[in-house]
């Protein structure tokens, strides 16, 4: 098997699993006052602890949740009732867990969405985010780096242009934690999320990074857990996992960076001898170490989807399923790309389990693919 | 052989797939969205393209153990099935989509695209079997359950679909179907079959073709008997089918008191003829665009001739003469209630000859008295 869907999710670490089979069997609600409570709360506290320590933060600065798109509909709809305004900046290649809420924002709460373009590269417009910024904006939320493409967005220019109007900045960097370095202090950011099953750790956890400071509405109301902001009995074997995940993947992220973003130069070459006209989509110089999107002209990507799953080969079309009926890339568009070179990419994404012999099956089995696919045509 | 199993998500093309795989194949499972604006769920028995269809065809695939995608199709089937469908109905004819779907998409769009991905043919849950004939040519024949027999939907394929064509359940009853579906685990194996039209979710033909022809849709006009009599009027001849009695909503009845029914429709003046039963009786059919399933044929007159004129519909015994595109066919049973736009799929004895379009029916012998 050749798995190369690392950006879908990751198999997760045996320090992770460890971390979590540890927990399962006892006994204790984090709440409770009695011993089992507070050994549990001891547990989700070091978690807490260890995450924070990771990832510059300070350990109340971490909110549990129960992943990336709770996390980030927490941050958009907890700032849009704290604030109080009307406008909401945000960019046109954003997770639908970003955008999707702001659409709902849209409708149901009037808010007033700017959704800021990108360059071929698939880097934001700087300029679009000067022109839309203004006193009366909410919040604005950026991508760490792009789930389809890999490439990292300019959020140091984002933060230093937003907080000259006092004007908070989200970022949703569950593909960045582990690939990249995330310093939360260090990056200015009021907002950050990041979820477990993509570095490593269990599905089902994630976390928030707030700002202390940060006003936000919690979205989930009830005991009142998380300082109030995500009510909800806490996960001590998830969030156990998590945190021994998050340690890891940053521990290791300076070696993963070298190692993966060499094979996946590798793949990239690779795939280009064997399919001179293929495209790369995205920015080279300025990607996750692990991502290659790209595009073969004259083909459906879920035809060399199909064609490689068959040889055991794991990739993406990077698309969004309506009806399990794959559309173009809501990304590749915003990059300029017309429906039908959209629909015609596959998204590689390496990680832990990532190797060379990964590498050499997608070489030898590309031209082939690429042929067949080519053979079944486009649709109009 | 690598098929591609097309899975509705319906217990017969899951229980087909499962055969296919018995049978040695190399089985990769697919569900063709056919819609653009899919449902998310069935209402009542009808439709076969939500989101609830296609996961129950996931869900067969899992249990069968083969790959399972999801193509989309929605693009060809529109211009392929519901243009002409509605295009049909407008110039007062009645189409039968299945065949369409048939003839363009499942066997056509489909298969090429299997075809150019290595694959060797599609195995659907079709009630017909294939059989090699004499001269080597794939002969397709009825189902031996007469009840469920579908060869009359089949008649468009051509020899070159058939011999990429598979069709596992065509020696099965219906309720071994089932039974064999429970046996194997797979939890659509007691899912109403489905009817209708897929593509009109409600059942309600004319007000969808009302709501899809918009301005085009034809206009309001007359209600006339056989004399030019006007007996009341309609909102678009797009509403009726030759045959029809029910909705004509006359006020004033038949002097003889019985039933009336629709006996031809004018879209062009917007009129629709009403009359007799006895007036519907036809015995004669003038059919363009033939498909033949294999050897063109000129002249078929043998005993076991016969014509089905509607999806499990009659056997009428026939005398069929064939002229490059017309094909001109003398009922020797007559038949009732048959509209330009229906399918005449010819047969000798249990194979399916092929299929031609009713362009115009005509009454000879039977009328007067009879």
């Amino acid at each position: 098997m050749t798995y190369l869907d690392h950006a879908a999710t990751t198999p997760m670490r045996p320090e992770a699993i460890e971390g979590m089979a540890a927990q399962f069997g006892k006994a204790g609600n984090a709440s409770s006052l009695h011993a089992s409570g507070r050994a549990a709360r001891r547990v989700v506290e070091e978690s807490r602890e260890r995450i924070a320590q990771a990832l510059g933060a300070r350990p109340t600065e971490v909110v549990f949740t129960s992943g990336g798109t709770e996390a980030d509909n927490l941050a958009l709809k907890g700032l849009w009732w704290s604030r109080g305004r009307r406008r909401v900046v945000s960019t046109a290649i954003e997770h639908h867990a970003v955008l999707d809420p702001l659409a709902w924002l849209e409708q149901h709460e009037g808010a007033d969405v700017t959704l800021l373009p990108v360059d071929a590269g698939c880097r934001l417009d700087l300029a679009a985010l000067d022109a839309s910024l203004g006193d009366d904006v909410a919040f604005v939320s950026v991508m760490w780096a792009n789930n389809e493409t890999g490439v990292l967005q300019p959020l140091d220019e984002v933060v230093a242009r937003a907080s000259a109007y006092g004007v908070p900045v989200h970022s949703d960097a569950v593909q960045a934690v582990g690939a990249v370095l995330v310093d939360f202090a260090a990056s200015g950011l009021d907002a950050l999320t990041l979820t477990g099953h993509k570095l490593g750790g269990p599905y089902g956890v994630g976390a928030l990074l707030v700002r202390r400071e940060l006003e936000l509405t919690p979205v989930l109301h009830g005991g009142g857990q998380e300082r109030d902001l995500r009510s909800g009995t806490i996960d001590v074997p998830a969030i156990a996992g998590f945190a021994a995940a998050v340690e890891l993947a940053v521990k290791e992220q300076a070696d993963t960076h070298t190692r993966l973003s060499a094979l996946r130069d590798e793949l990239v070459a690779g795939v280009l001898a064997a399919v001179p006209d293929a495209v790369v989509h995205g920015d080279p110089a300025r990607q996750l170490p692990g991502h290659a999107n790209l595009g073969f002209p004259g083909c459906e990507g879920d035809s060399l989807l199909m064609l490689l799953d068959a040889q055991g080969i794991e990739c993406s079309t990077g698309s969004a399923c309506n009806a399990g009926v794959p559309q173009p890339s809501h990304v590749l568009l915003a990059m300029g790309c017309g429906p039908e070179e959209a629909r015609g990419s596959l998204r590689f994404s390496l990680g832990h389990t990532s190797s060379a012999a990964d590498v050499q099956a997608v070489v030898a089995a590309i031209g082939p693919a690429v042929q067949r696919a080519r053979a079944a045509g486009v649709r109009r | 052989m690598r098929v591609l199993a097309a899975m509705s998500g319906g217990v017969d093309s899951a229980v087909a797939a499962a055969r296919a795989v018995e049978a040695g194949h190399d089985v990769t499972g697919i569900h063709l969205a056919l819609s653009r604006n899919p449902k998310s769920y069935r209402s009542g028995a009808r439709g076969c393209c939500t989101i609830e269809d296609s996961n129950d065809a996931r869900r067969a695939a899992d249990v069968i153990g083969i790959p399972f995608y999801v193509w989309d199709m929605s693009e060809e089937f529109h211009e392929g099935v519901v243009e002409d469908f509605l295009s049909e109905y407008a110039a007062g004819r009645t189409p039968n989509p299945c065949l369409r779907c048939n003839e363009k998409i499942k066997f056509a769009a489909v298969l090429e695209r299997g075809l150019a991905l290595g694959f060797d043919a599609v195995v659907t849950g079709h009630y017909a079997t294939l059989r090699t004939g004499a001269d080597g040519l794939v002969e397709l024949h009825r189902a031996v359950d007469a009840a469920k027999d579908q060869s009359y939907v089949l008649g468009v394929l051509t020899q070159e679909q058939l011999a990429h064509s598979l069709f596992p359940l065509g020696d099965t009853p219906k309720p071994e179907i089932r039974a064999e579906a429970a046996r194997r685990g797979l939890l659509v194996a007691d899912k109403p079959d489905s009817h209708d039209i897929c593509f009109i979710a409600d059942g309600d033909t004319g007000g969808w073709l009302t709501e899809k022809l918009g301005a085009s849709a034809p206009a309001a006009g007359a209600i006339v008997d056989a004399d030019g009599e006007v007996l009341g009027s309609h909102e678009g001849t797009h509403h009726f089918t030759i045959g029809q009695r029910k909705g004509l909503r006359l006020g004033v009845p038949a002097a003889d008191g019985k039933p009336r029914f629709v006996l031809d429709i004018s879209p062009v003046t917007g009129t629709v003829t009403v009359g007799s039963r006895e007036d519907l009786r036809i015995d004669g059919l003038s059919c363009i665009k033939p498909r033949w399933c294999g050897a063109v044929p000129t002249t078929l007159d043998g005993p076991e001739v016969t014509v089905q004129l509607r999806a499990h519909g009659a056997e009428h015994r026939a005398s069929v003469r064939v002229a490059g595109e017309s094909v001109e066919i003398d009922l020797l049973d007559a038949a009732s209630g048959i509209a330009p736009g229906q399918a005449a799929v010819i047969y000798d004895g249990s194979r399916v000859v092929g299929s031609a379009t009713i362009a115009s029916t005509r009454r000879t012998a039977v009328g007067e008295g009879a």
